[in-house]
């Protein structure tokens, strides 16, 4: 589904990225975790087209196709999804004709009618209910003034909404008390089926109780330096990342 | 050059046919007018408040004057449709310069008078003869729209009369040479009166150039309250230069929105005297401008006393080679405790050749007031910007969503709900290019769309 060879990537003339290999199928669930300053972050940016970061080497295919050469919006339609770890605020534009406007032009992209209004209000419905998302928050501007939890969940629902193939889940954990984590998680883990897969970015092993992985990567100094099972994560947790610095700082 | 010149000249050679017909009480105030334009040049680029705005080159084309007072006729239904339909207004019509009431015209019951000057004169002349109170001869504009307006419109709600229905007036140019239309506008409430406006200026024949001098003069006395919506969406060949004039006793609520959605030049003045303890102000003012839209503002709010609360807001939305400009002054007099006063300025350059002037005053000679003034010129936000494009909304369709929500709060003042609705529909057209009076200049959208 997602191949990326030997990405780098540069903001403002600075280089993140430095070579970063993965592969991701259908159906599984990646967890990317790394220190501060890794590159973690970055990596979601360039997969989603953000216009700082400049792409310096590599390639990312996705379902096939080029996706360095699509436009953001574009990867959306083709099923690519990030979860920010700051939702941006939108004063003015409600979540209503925020969430039609996403719904429509991916329906367009396919040369597909727009949703009628009553189809789509019946989706909303169906689709805050995956995360409990309280209808007042759906009819308020896009992110402005929502909690910390709720900017999370708002952003689960945006992807219940889009149903994307891969969906990135940028520290999505992070402002969050455990009971909104458990929503998150439990919303995400709805979503999830046998043709989707999850990138899960995160700093703790938390996160990872709740939103199991198949794969724990741990991303340093721009390159992904470890690869294994889930089990990794624990050992993360217990040891910290100092161990793997040494590591790769010696070689 | 003085351009000028050629209006006092054409005064002086046809100051006899100007004045056949027209009521005595504008006839009146043409010789202090004269007076004051003889010693006066209009202002060019660059002069004190015009520092973006030439009315010297406005005024120099000859553009012709309808002074046989020819009646201009024209049937209201076939060759208007109104932008703001399902409101059931008492409505009038302008033809050029010739005031007419509309076709299904609802007229408010309980004494509210709408009537051209001339009826007006014969039928309230004690009311007509406030005409020119507030209208100061000062300014060249003014002074020149006094020396040669004909006719006006008077808008009489009787004291504690409430008029249930809002008064429209469509201007409407529409001739096959170029022409200078004289616009009056004369606004009376008395005590506890109430009422709600919407002048709405529009131009059929784009191709022909016109020049709109408008002086609107709005006297609302002791807990009046009074809703002046002014909504232009004229042609990139039309010119107007217009000045508003309130004047508020105590208790009094005034709330004047300025909106312009299409024009070629426009110059709107605005001059509020707040005279009485416990008044409220409301300036409200929206531009959309692509293509070579020019839109200058320029208001004053003056404090005379102590104890009232205004509030003022305009926001523009430059593109293309649009130029915008504005400049607001507040001013607090001595001895008038516990004002307050807001004004912003708020604007959003969508094109690199777009430009936004602004300048903010506060003259304050009171110490216990609160008053702000905040002004902000900037592009669109980028990081809301690419939110929304990786949720799979175009690049194009997000500018469209994040300027219409600039504009949200400016349309969410005005409180008359039928026109809100529509406004929020009018902006949507006016940002994706398919707004019905710029159907002849689609390129004029351009730089908004992209």
């Amino acid at each position: 589904m997602l191949i990326i060879k030997d990405l780098r990537a540069s903001i403002e003339g600075k280089e993140i990225l430095k070579g970063v290999n993965l592969t991701v199928r259908p159906g599984e669930v990646h967890a990317i975790m790394g220190p501060n300053g890794s590159g973690k972050s970055t990596l979601s940016n360039v997969l989603t087209g953000h216009p700082a970061y400049t792409v310096t080497g590599g390639e990312v295919t996705f379902g096939g196709k080029d996706l360095l050469a699509l436009s953001p919006e574009d990867r959306a339609h083709e099923g690519l999804f990030l979860s920010f770890q700051y939702p941006v605020e939108i004063p003015g534009v409600s979540m209503v004709n925020f969430m039609r406007a996403a719904i429509n032009e991916k329906r367009k992209y396919f040369d597909q009618e727009p949703l009628s209004a009553s189809d789509f209000l019946k989706l909303m419905r169906e689709k805050r209910a995956v995360v409990e998302l309280d209808n007042k928050l759906a009819s308020r501007s896009v992110n402005e003034g929502f909690s910390g939890g709720e900017k999370k969940r708002n952003e689960i629902f945006q992807m219940a909404m889009l149903e994307p193939k891969l969906s990135i889940l940028d520290e999505t954990d992070s402002g969050l008390d455990i009971d909104a984590l458990r929503i998150v998680a439990s919303g995400v883990n709805k979503l999830k089926s046998e043709e989707n897969a999850t990138i899960v970015i995160t700093h703790y092993q938390r996160l990872l109780d709740y939103i199991k992985p198949d794969f724990v990567h741990v991303l340093y100094k721009g390159r992904i330096v470890m690869s294994a099972g889930p089990e990794l994560a624990l050992e993360l947790e217990e040891k910290g990342y100092d161990w793997i610095k040494a590591q790769v700082d010696g070689e | 050059m003085n351009a000028l010149q050629q209006y006092i000249d054409l005064f002086k050679d046809n100051r006899s046919t100007i004045e056949n017909g027209a009521p005595a009480v504008l006839n009146a105030q043409r010789d202090a007018a004269l007076k004051a334009l003889e010693t006066v040049r209009l202002p060019r680029k660059g002069s004190e408040d015009y520092e973006a705005t030439d009315l010297e080159a406005v005024f120099a084309p000859d553009y012709g004057m309808n002074l046989t007072r020819i009646a201009f006729s024209g049937d209201a239904a076939e060759s208007f449709r109104c932008d703001v339909p399902n409101m059931s207004t008492c409505l009038y019509m302008c033809f050029n310069d010739s005031i007419v009431a509309g076709p299904n015209a609802v007229r408010n019951a309980g004494g509210v008078v709408v009537e051209t000057f001339a009826q007006a004169a014969a039928n309230h002349p004690g009311v007509l003869a406030r005409y020119g109170s507030l209208a100061s001869l000062d300014d060249p504009t003014v002074a020149l729209n006094t020396l040669l307006a004909q006719d006006g419109l008077l808008v009489y709600v009787p004291r504690g009369v409430v008029a249930e229905r809002p008064i429209q007036l469509v201007n409407i140019f529409n001739t096959t040479q170029p022409l200078m239309a004289v616009r009056r506008i004369l606004v009376v409430l008395e005590q506890g009166a109430q009422a709600r406006m919407l002048v709405c200026d529009h131009t059929q024949n784009k191709d022909v150039d016109y020049l709109a001098s408008q002086v609107v003069e709005i006297i609302a006395a002791e807990d009046s309250v009074f809703d002046y919506y002014d909504l232009e969406e004229s042609s990139p060949a039309t010119h107007r230069v217009s000045s508003i004039y309130a004047q508020q006793a105590a208790g009094s609520n005034v709330l004047i929105d300025g909106i312009t959605l299409t024009n070629g030049f426009t110059r709107n003045n605005y001059r509020i005297s707040v005279d009485g303890e416990h008044a409220e102000t409301t300036l409200l003012g929206m531009t959309i401008a692509g293509d070579k839209q020019h839109v200058d503002t320029h208001t004053l709010i003056s404090h005379n006393v102590g104890n009232c609360h205004s509030n003022e807001m305009f926001k523009y939305v430059l593109g293309d080679q649009a130029v915008g400009a504005f400049a607001g002054k507040i001013l607090v007099k001595e001895g008038c405790p516990r004002v307050e006063a807001y004004q912003g300025n708020r604007n959003l350059c969508a094109s690199p050749e777009a430009r936004m002037y602004t300048k903010p005053q506060l003259e304050i000679y009171t110490d216990d007031v609160k008053c702000s003034h905040g002004t902000t010129i900037g592009q669109l936000d980028q990081e809301a910007l690419y939110y929304m494009r990786t949720r799979g909304i175009s690049a194009d369709e997000a500018r469209r969503l994040l300027m219409q929500a600039f504009m949200a709060d400016v349309i969410d003042g005005v409180r008359l709900e039928m026109l809100r609705d529509r406004l929020h529909h009018l902006v949507e057209k006016r940002f994706n290019g398919t707004l019905a009076a710029c159907s002849s200049c689609q390129e004029a959208c351009k730089g908004l769309r992209g």
